[in-house]
């Protein structure tokens, strides 16, 4: 297992102009508020298609605000608000016309710690498809998922056994399966190696790197390493005293952590904050 | 231990001696606490098996006279008139008709509401339903008695269904649903809320509804709380005396007809008490063997609630 | 396009359908809420409309009457009262201490889990058998008869547990720094419990305690084993004198045929309701004044 580890191709390349990019999101002027403490102030930046997108920053700065305004997730937060735009595939997610529930059900969300429910694993990548009405063979859909998730030689044994009885790293790619199972486009990630060993985070960053050929995926990290060697686009985050996150740079992940345009980043990536 | 004879050496040698607080003295109050706090402690205990060998003794007493499988499997209670007929399960259906109309009427009821409360409600109105629920929970047995034979009868049972007996299984199982209600609804919710919130995002984010996460996800995944609040509901039903005593009749019958006059264990035991009896007898100790049987049955469904409660704190906690 | 129609196929856009679901089930817990509501509030009106009439001073202060209208509250309220002074004698330093005893001097462990449990069994045990117990013990072998003490007794027993149990809870809540810096100080552990954990966990404890009164007072079942249930005319004179209280004398009413000893029996209702919604509303009041944090 270790012996098989290798760093990841580097994906960096992949990208030169990200203006150039088809666009999945697009954040306009994006404000995020919990009660009147504000977390996000006037985000803007597009989120391209089928690339990797990186959000760093230090502990509090807003990542997860922002990555969880991508599906609406913080609608649930009561006292929540948000300003601004944010589009999906051109159309306001906040606004009027718009579903939380079908955006949800494109966009996939794999979170910090690891959430199967306490189902069998097989119920749990069954769970999307039976709620949004899937009428073909679910058994067809759970190992597909479980596959791509590169779970399956580990759990086909046992899809009857409890989500809770796996490992966390196995746990983790059992969600990320769930949330493959549904046909999303998107994959939202909040720090998802946070909680795993080394091991475990190798192998969700190759899977990582995997996705990327089919999927357009959002990750929250504070591990610049990790963003480094996932990402093709890098935005970094930083908030003032005031506790109101903003975004200081946007870019290519090789440019922004090799020619950093803003001092601050330049001062995070090299370790001098946060 | 020496921290405190440190101190209490010092404070002899500066100051004039303090005899009442004396090391000793604190030591042999320490002793006598400790003593004093036991025997408290001890009173539950005794209290337990005070409850055994009485029902116990007499029970056995009972059984020297009737035979153990005429009372269990017997089909005709009728100790207090020749020939006299000792078969207990008459009572226990009785028991376990108002039981499971009242189970009817709390499990879905009180399911529901813990489910709004716990999912949809907001604080606002939480805080006026929870006060609701406690006065319901804290209302005295014998009320909702009087509720079930002078009102849920003549105003709702017998205009509904012509020829509703004045006591009836029905009437009693109503109020006694209504009495455990707030039981089944606090305790499920309780379930509901000890469900991690993460469960809920995962589903959501999965494009659930919020019917969805909550019948899919939070339900089931609470299921074992919601199972032990079921079962407390049951037992409570069947412990109830009051409420069955003033409206479910007196008519040791075994049947399934919700309209009929009925008994039911604790009724029984209830209207022996107040007949003229003699305590020495073996009809008076028919209420023993009936409470034995009571006993044991809610003794039963428990120590299952409880194996359900923990269960559920080993998931989550 | 082709690829749409394939998801069209194997995913039916039933979006606008789960909703509707979504929509009625929230009626459903509109619909359960209210009726649970709504159930209460006819109790408690239908009670008001049939007793309010019969209150009377001349209620609360005559005895009982073979005539509804004659009839009275004057021996169940003073029984009651003699009942609740025996409860608080008895079952509160008991319980008290019981908690105090497991929750400050035994360590968690097999012991603990065993009289936890014990306890715990105690408070399901239906309170009619408690009424069976206190005949046997009180009435029976302690030669108490059908008196004020064996009934008193009684119910102290049924109230024990839940008494415990509340009381624990308010220990539990006292943060064990409290203690850390108490037995820092060289203090024994009963100084630390009688300076410092009893009076932090008194509010609590206050609240609890009269959670318990309040289901003492409605308890009606044992009691009907235990008091002899006839006419009580009089006030007990001495703790071995018979007695009546507040439920078992609505029990009677209730019990009889005519409407007008229903109609009185709704009048004792209120008093008992407002009786107990009083010692109810002190609680609360503890409990958000210990919630706060407020002291004495
Ligand atoms: N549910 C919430 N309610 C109130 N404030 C919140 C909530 N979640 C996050 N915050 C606040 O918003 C800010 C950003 O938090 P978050 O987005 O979680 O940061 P990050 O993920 O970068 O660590 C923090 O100051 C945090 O305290
Ligand atoms: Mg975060």
């Amino acid at each position: 297992m270790v012996s098989a580890m290798r760093a990841p191709e580097p994906v960096a390349e992949r990208v030169s102009d990200p203006a150039k990019l088809e666009r999945v999101f697009e954040l306009r002027g994006l404000s995020a508020w919990y009660g009147a403490a504000q977390a996000l102030r006037n985000i803007t930046f597009d989120i391209p298609k089928n690339r990797v997108t990186a959000i760093i920053g230090p502990s509090g700065c807003g990542k997860s605000t922002l990555i969880r305004c991508l599906d609406r997730m913080n609608d649930l937060i009561p006292g929540f608000r948000a300003e601004g735009h944010v589009t999906y595939h051109d159309e306001d997610i906040y606004g009027p016309a718009a579903d939380p529930v079908l955006l949800r059900r494109h966009i996939g969300m794999v979170f910090q710690k690891p959430n199967p429910f306490p189902k069998s694993v097989f119920d749990n990548v069954a769970f999307g498809p039976r709620i949004n009405g899937y009428t073909g063979n679910m058994h067809e859909v759970v190992e597909g998922s479980l596959r791509r998730a590169v779970l399956w030689d580990e759990v086909k044994d046992k899809l009857g056994a409890s989500g809770l009885a796996l490992s966390g790293g196995q746990q983790q790619r059992l969600c990320i399966a769930r949330a493959l199972a549904v046909e999303p486009d998107v994959l939202l990630m909040d720090e998802p190696c946070s909680a795993l060993d080394p091991i475990a985070t190798y192998r969700i960053e190759e899977l990582i790197t995997d996705l990327a050929r089919d999927y357009s995926i959002v990750i929250v990290t504070h591990n610049m390493q990790q963003a480094s060697r996932v990402s093709d686009l890098t935005a970094f985050l930083l908030a003032g005293e005031e506790r109101t996150g903003e975004l200081v740079e946007f870019g290519p992940t090789r440019d922004l952590f090799t020619r950093p345009a803003d001092e601050r980043t330049e001062a995070y990536i090299t370790g001098r904050f946060g | 231990m020496t921290t405190t004879s440190a101190q209490a050496s010092l404070g002899g040698a500066r100051r004039p001696p303090r005899p009442a607080r004396s090391l000793a003295r604190r030591r042999a109050t320490e002793r006598v606490v400790n003593t004093v706090l036991l025997a408290a402690a001890a009173v539950s205990v005794l209290t337990t098996f005070g409850i055994v060998l009485v029902l116990v003794f007499e029970t056995f007493e009972f059984f020297r006279v009737v035979p153990f499988f005429d009372f269990v499997l017997g089909t005709e209670w009728a100790p207090l008139f020749e020939p006299k007929h000792f078969g207990v399960l008459p009572l226990v259906g009785g028991t376990l008709l108002v039981a499971g109309i009242a189970g009817l009427i709390a499990m879905p009821l009180g399911l529901v509401i813990a489910i709004y409360l716990a999912e949809y409600a907001g604080v606002r109105t939480r805080s006026i339903v929870k006060p609701f629920l406690e006065v319901l929970a804290g209302i005295p047995t014998v009320v909702f008695g009087y509720f079930a034979l002078t009102f849920v009868t003549p105003n709702l049972l017998q205009p509904l269904i012509p020829g509703t007996d004045v006591f009836n299984a029905a009437a009693a199982g109503i109020v006694v649903g209504l009495m455990v209600l707030p039981l089944v609804a606090t305790i499920s919710e309780d379930a509901m809320a000890a469900v991690p919130r993460s469960l809920r995002e995962g589903a959501f984010a999965l494009g659930a509804t919020d019917l969805e996460v909550a019948v899919r996800v939070v339900v089931p995944a609470a299921l074992s709380g919601i199972a032990a609040s079921f079962i407390l509901a049951i037992s409570r039903a069947i412990g109830e005396t009051m409420a069955v005593a003033i409206a479910a009749g007196s008519t040791p019958v075994l049947t399934l007809d919700p309209t009929r006059s009925i008994q039911t264990m604790t009724g029984y035991i209830a209207q022996v008490s107040l007949g003229d009896t003699p305590q020495q007898s073996l009809e008076f100790r028919t209420i023993f063997a009936v409470g034995m049987t009571l006993f044991v049955m809610t003794l039963a469904l428990n120590v299952v609630s409880q194996l359900f409660v923990r269960r559920f704190r080993n998931v989550y906690q | 396009m082709s690829a749409a129609v394939a998801e069209r196929m194997r995913w039916r856009p039933t979006v606008a359908g789960r909703r509707r679901s979504g929509r009625l089930f929230l009626l459903l817990c509109y619909a359960a809420t209210a009726l649970g509501i709504l159930a209460l509030v006819v109790l408690l009106a239908d009670t008001l409309i049939k007793g309010a009439p019969g209150l009377s001073w001349q209620f609360l202060t005559s005895y009982p009457s073979r005539f509804a209208e004659r009839s009275g509250l004057l021996a169940a309220l003073v029984g009651t009262f003699y009942v609740a002074v025996i409860v608080v004698a008895v079952a509160f330093p008991i319980g008290i201490a019981s908690a105090v005893w497991l929750e400050e001097y035994v360590s968690p462990g097999p012991l603990r889990r065993i009289l936890e449990t014990n306890i715990g069994n105690l408070a399901g045990v239906p309170s009619i058998i408690y009424g069976m117990l206190g005949l046997a013990v009180f009435v029976r072998a302690l030669s108490l008869q059908r008196s004020l003490l064996a009934g008193g007794l009684t119910i102290a027993i049924l109230v024990l547990p839940i008494v415990i149990i509340n009381a624990q809870e308010a220990l539990r809540a006292v943060p064990s720094g409290l203690r850390h810096a108490s037995f820092a100080l060289g203090a024994t552990r009963w100084e630390t419990i009688r300076h410092h954990v009893l009076p932090a966990a008194l509010p609590g404890i206050l609240t609890g305690t009269i959670l318990a009164l309040s289901r003492a007072i409605g308890e009606a079942a044992p009691i009907i084993l235990i008091s002899s249930i006839a006419f009580i005319a009089f006030l007990p004179d001495s703790l071995l004198d018979s007695f009546t209280i507040l439920p078992i004398q609505i029990f009677i009413w209730v019990s009889k045929p005519q409407a007008a000893f229903h109609a009185i029996a709704a009048s004792a209702i209120i008093v008992l309701l407002v009786m107990l919604l009083t010692m109810n509303a002190v609680a609360i009041v503890l409990r958000d004044r210990a919630r706060r944090g407020v002291g004495w």
